[in-house]
């Protein structure tokens, strides 16, 4: 059953650029990229339990330092988006010390102000950076430079990664993270560290979020602050919400479903944050479990 | 030597601008274990709602008065009628105080525009005073004695009138206090209404000083996170002096290191989080 439900994804993914103008093949791009962020933060918040309001670090860490290698350094395109998927992986070992440290309501303020840390650098260190002016024209690779190829290649991509993931989630390992949410105590007990695993989540989250980062600084050809800015942890944290925490398909989902209502509101209205900021409020009222809990909710599964 | 006399009392200034923020978020959180993010949109709304006032009036104390009495009652009202149903669910909360931040931002700049603005001081604040060969605005005194008294304010309400006690007795043991009949329902909406009050005075008393702009909104917020990440979330004390240490640090900071000012407030927060996570002041 999941097997055609993963094939019939697949395509219809791979067909899409067959039906579709490059306009829209281009935000289909989007989706998918943003789908695995937000599926990198489902490990944490989901799985691990752990919510993050600083998860656009190490997005924006791996996109700057992506496009920095490829302007500046003049790097090979790929070698710098493996180094930029490491340095986000690195960022993530470090602030994973200082965050774990903490719980609850404190992990949330301290994620936030150390994402802001690099947020300032960005700001303030323009001779790197280009501060609230960003990094324009960062090329493509070559191979995957226009529209069309540039979708197969982040769908390839994004594929791989969301297979990791998945893997990693119904691993020993991604059931001992859900032991921890559940109950820190009994897995201690039990002789988990859970310290470590809690680590190794936010490291390997930190990762994803970097891969998704990097392919946003190619896909848009630009990395700006507004990368490593706290409204993008938070909208993150909706997608997650907003599809079901804790299933990886749904904050996928999520994604999808955000980026399609900004690009359809913003078409109306120059009100799209009223309108977002209502979302948050609508989703926290009346689907704390996500579209997936509600369809669970509705039809619990036979099985 | 005026020279650091002048950046201390400028940061100390806005650092009382901090500790308004500050203790609101800590009075909040110490009794409702909320992590209200829209109380950087308070300080904004405040500002904008005094503006008007003062446009239209012309009296610096008709602002105040309108625009704390207002956001005291959205806040209320927030409180009451949304974050009630999420008690002590901090991933519900924290989603719908940043839901109300965006829909505040956006209204607030549908209202009011988008150009930076600067709210007019009271003439008999508008003089200076000469610190050695430099000249400090009178007004930064203003702000100093109306923190500290604020905070002695605080201090009584909490350590010396019966609602304090209620107050404390929640923040101790919210089960055992309704226990004893104190009606700790109403309780949360009253401490809401003060945080949101305290945060509403800093936007007005903020505004001649700062300006008034989209986004002061997130600024205000975020420094004051890290004033009760170094105070320690819940602790008065700690408002104020994380506040004073902070409004000092970002002072120094973009004084002498303006490219690196962030850095100079962030830093600071980090070591205090590696060595007590839960603040100076804060409790285990």
């Amino acid at each position: 059953m999941k097997l055609v439900a993963a094939a019939a994804v697949l395509a219809v993914l791979i067909a899409l650029p067959f039906g579709l103008s490059e306009y829209y093949v281009s935000l289909a791009t989007r989706m998918i990229i943003l789908a695995l962020f937000a599926m990198s933060l489902d490990l944490l918040l989901g799985y691990a339990g752990l919510a993050s309001l600083g998860h656009a670090a190490f997005f924006g860490v791996s996109a700057y330092a992506t496009a920095l290698l490829v302007l500046r350094a003049e790097w090979n395109p790929w070698l710098s988006l493996v180094a930029g998927v490491a340095l986000a992986a690195l960022t993530g070992a470090v602030y994973g010390l200082l965050a774990l440290r903490a719980r609850g309501t404190y992990f949330l303020m301290i994620t936030l102000a150390l994402a802001q840390v690099l947020w300032g650098i960005a700001f303030g260190w323009r001779t790197m950076t280009g501060g609230d002016d960003g990094l324009p024209n960062v090329p493509r690779p070559d191979v995957v430079a226009d529209t069309v190829r540039f979708y197969y290649f982040t769908v390839l991509i994004v594929g791989l990664g969301a297979l990791v993931l998945f893997r990693i989630v119904r691993s020993p390992f991604g059931y001992a993270l859900r032991g921890i949410r559940e109950s820190e105590t009994r897995m201690l007990a039990l002789g988990y560290d859970a310290w470590l695993y809690k680590y190794l989540a936010f490291v390997l989250a930190s990762a994803f979020a970097g891969l998704a980062g990097s392919l946003y600084a190619y896909y848009n050809k630009f990395v700006g602050i507004d990368y490593l800015h706290v409204v993008r942890s938070a909208e993150a944290l909706l997608m997650v919400i907003l599809g079901g925490a804790g299933t990886l398909v749904g904050p996928a989902l999520g994604a999808a479903l955000i980026v399609i209502l900004e690009n359809v509101i913003s078409a109306y209205t120059q009100r799209w944050l009223l309108v977002l900021g209502a979302i948050y409020v609508v989703v926290t009222l009346l689907a704390p479990r996500g579209l997936v809990g509600l369809v669970l909710e509705k039809w619990p599964r036979s099985k | 030597m005026a020279v650091w006399a002048v950046h201390t009392i400028n940061g100390i200034s806005f650092g009382m601008l901090l500790f308004l923020l500050a203790a609101g978020l800590s009075l909040i959180y110490g009794l409702m274990k909320i992590l209200n993010l829209t109380h950087g949109s308070y300080y904004l709304l405040a500002g904008y709602i005094g503006l008007s006032v003062v446009r239209a009036t012309g009296s610096f104390f008709l602002a105040i008065l309108a625009a704390t009495v207002a956001v005291a009652l959205l806040g209320a009202a927030m409180e009451r009628f949304f974050l009630r149903r999420f008690h002590l669910d901090e991933l519900a909360q924290t989603l719908l105080t940043f839901g109300f931040l965006f829909m505040f931002a956006d209204l607030a700049l549908w209202i009011w525009g988008g150009n930076p603005q600067t709210l007019p001081k009271p003439a008999w604040l508008s003089g200076s005073v000469e610190v050695g060969d430099r000249v400090v605005p009178l007004y930064r005194f203003f702000l100093i004695a109306v923190g500290l008294a604020v905070g002695a304010f605080l201090w009584w309400f909490q350590e010396g009138t019966r609602v304090g006690a209620m107050l404390r007795a929640g923040v101790d043991d919210e089960e055992t206090a309704r226990a004893l009949g104190i009606n700790v329902s109403l309780l949360f909406t009253l401490v809401f209404a003060l945080g949101a009050f305290l945060a509403a005075l800093g936007g007005v008393l903020g505004g001649p000083l700062l300006g008034i702009y989209p986004g002061a909104d997130f600024e205000v917020l975020l420094l004051a996170f890290v004033v009760v990440i170094v105070g320690g979330l819940g602790s008065l004390k700690g408002a104020l002096i994380g506040g004073v240490l902070v409004g000092l640090l970002d002072n120094f900071g973009k004084a002498f290191f303006p490219e690196l000012a962030m850095f100079t407030i962030f830093v600071p927060m980090a070591v205090i989080l590696a060595v007590r996570p839960t603040g100076l002041f804060g409790r285990e």
